[in-house]
């Protein structure tokens, strides 16, 4: 069953066309990973789902629900939820009161979500108190991923997790999103670093200045000449 | 001994600049923009208090909560009319509404009251000085208005620092987007703050018209504009920088005003704070947080 569909979106920066009529879907469980070059609209696209910006055409769907002009306020009550590219964690606050803000929909922060996020990152434990702006790039990740878990969505959109961390870091982030798929959450993986991208997701789609020019399980697109050439070195 | 009472004058006054920096640097921190109406809103809460003590009859305590209630719904109405059609354009446009929004409450306050200066009565005029080693004097409204802005700053400190809704105001101070994105409602956080603003302004406009006792629909203006200095002075949208802020400012000013000049005080005050922001750009508590990639 399709949890999230979008339906020939097109997004504009004032008169700029930036993503001329996209439409893919992510199905309940998956990982579906959408790559592409710098300036390709794979961030736009995020922020168009999550309603930071809206398309001037075309629908998303969301659970059997039109989300296309909704608040971005009020989808993380819906079930999903967003960690946006360069992880925007509110660094003048704690790394508690960050996972807090997390869990704002909630009202009162239950326990064993911390809990739950510190088994994932435990590292996030021992820095409890701790100012998040003092936090190393590969932490600060690792917040993002974890307010973003504290209200239980349902799809997660991860908005290039693997951004200036080291290879070591790459491989820990990576593991854990596939860890979190195996405890039920969809992913939308949106990366630059196509070679990890395509080896965890099950389907991928290609996008290229504002259009989708290939799709295929993550295999196939591993496989594909096109995709080698241009994003994985030949 | 002079130099204490002056001290003692200045700290007093410099409490109602913070209390009133304290509306402009939350403002600010949160809906990035400079509510140049704030230091009117200031004198109708003056006004309202006025009404209702002098023409209903009213006890006091009754004036201050009705001053701080009405100015409170005039905030966010403010903000809903004037400022929230506006968000997204350019910080400009913002600010001159701002500025037609200040002028639109004086001439009102005008057409309302006229512009006859009211003597204000002192919220503690029955209580009496307290004499110190023969000749330091402190009055009821010193001690009045420094316990009271004690009480907002330790109450303000906390709200931000421990409550569910304070904190989100601080996460929507820091990134508006990411806030978003954890739920939380800017807009509704925006008129939050504009309301606390708002209602601290009644009170900074109720105790400064108790030590400087005359009203007019001007009275606002010139300690608002003190006040947004105490602000920068402290570091725009830091809490604790506009109570600092308005302290030293109220001091400095007591202190020019005794020992250099009357006429001159505005002008040194205004420069000492153009030297502090040479040395100190962000303002002495100002936020410098450096970004790790």
């Amino acid at each position: 069953m399709s949890m999230l569909k979008i339906e020939d979106i097109h997004v504009y920066y004032g008169a700029i066309h930036a993503i001329k009529g996209v439409s893919f879907e992510v199905n309940e469980g998956e990982i579906v990973a959408l790559i592409g070059a710098n300036g390709a609209g794979k961030s736009t696209i995020l922020k168009t789902i999550s309603g930071l910006m809206h398309p001037r055409q075309g629908t998303i769907n969301f659970c059997g629900e039109n989300i296309t002009h909704t608040e971005a306020c009020k989808l993380l009550p819906k079930g999903l939820a967003q960690v946006p590219e360069g992880r925007r964690i509110f660094l003048q606050m704690t790394v508690q009161e960050n996972l807090e803000m997390g869990a704002f929909i909630k009202k009162t922060v239950n326990p064993d979500d911390l809990d739950m996020v510190f088994q994932y990152f435990p590292r996030l434990q021992e820095r409890r108190k701790q100012v998040a702006g003092t936090l190393s790039g590969g932490e600060q990740q690792m917040l993002a991923m974890s307010r973003a878990l504290m209200s239980h969505p349902k799809l997660m959109m991860l908005d290039e997790p693997s951004m200036g961390l080291a290879p070591i870091l790459v491989d820990q982030i990576f593991d854990i999103i596939k860890e979190l798929h195996k405890a039920g959450t969809t992913i939308l993986l949106v990366e630059q670093n196509a070679r990890k991208a395509l080896q965890i997701a099950d389907r991928a789609y290609v996008l290229e200045t504002g259009k989708i020019t290939l799709s295929g399980t993550g295999a196939e697109l591993a496989k594909s000449d096109e995709v080698r050439k241009a994003y994985l070195g030949g | 001994m002079n130099i204490l009472q002056y001290l003692i004058n200045g700290i007093s006054i410099g409490s109602v600049y913070a209390i009133i920096a304290l509306g402009y640097t939350m403002v600010y921190g949160i809906a990035k923009m400079l509510n140049f109406a704030h230091g009117d809103v200031i004198m109708v809460g003056a006004y309202i208090c006025y009404c209702v003590t002098v023409y209903l009859g009213l006890p006091v305590l009754a004036g201050v909560l009705l001053s701080m209630v009405v100015c409170t719904v005039l905030g966010i109405t403010i903000e809903g009319l004037a400022y929230k059609p506006l968000r997204g354009t350019p910080s400009l446009a913002v600010l001159i509404t701002a500025i037609g929004v200040s002028y639109f409450l004086q001439n009102a306050a005008q057409l309302i009251w006229s512009s006859n200066p009211k003597s204000f009565t002192s919220i503690v005029s029955n209580m009496k000085p307290l004499h110190l080693f023969g000749s330091l004097t402190i009055t009821g409204e010193v001690i009045v208005t420094v316990a009271v802005s004690v009480v907002i700053m330790i109450g303000l400190t906390w709200f931000t620092s421990s409550t569910r809704i304070g904190k989100s105001m601080r996460a929507v101070s820091e990134d508006r987007d990411a806030a978003q994105l954890m739920g939380i409602n800017v807009n509704r956080t925006i008129s939050i703050t504009f309301a606390i603003g708002s209602a601290l302004a009644a009170v900074a406009g109720v105790l400064m018209c108790s030590s400087i006792p005359v009203l007019m629909p001007t009275t606002g203006s010139m300690p608002g504009i003190r006040a947004f200095t105490a602000a920068v002075f402290g570091g725009i949208g830091s809490i604790p920088g506009a109570m600092l802020g308005g302290i030293l400012l109220g001091i400095i000013e007591t202190f020019a005003k005794a020992y250099l000049s009357t006429q001159f005080s505005d002008a040194i005050v205004f420069g000492v704070l153009i030297i502090i922001l040479l040395v100190k750009p962000a303002g002495l508590l100002g936020k410098q947080v450096q970004e790790k990639v």
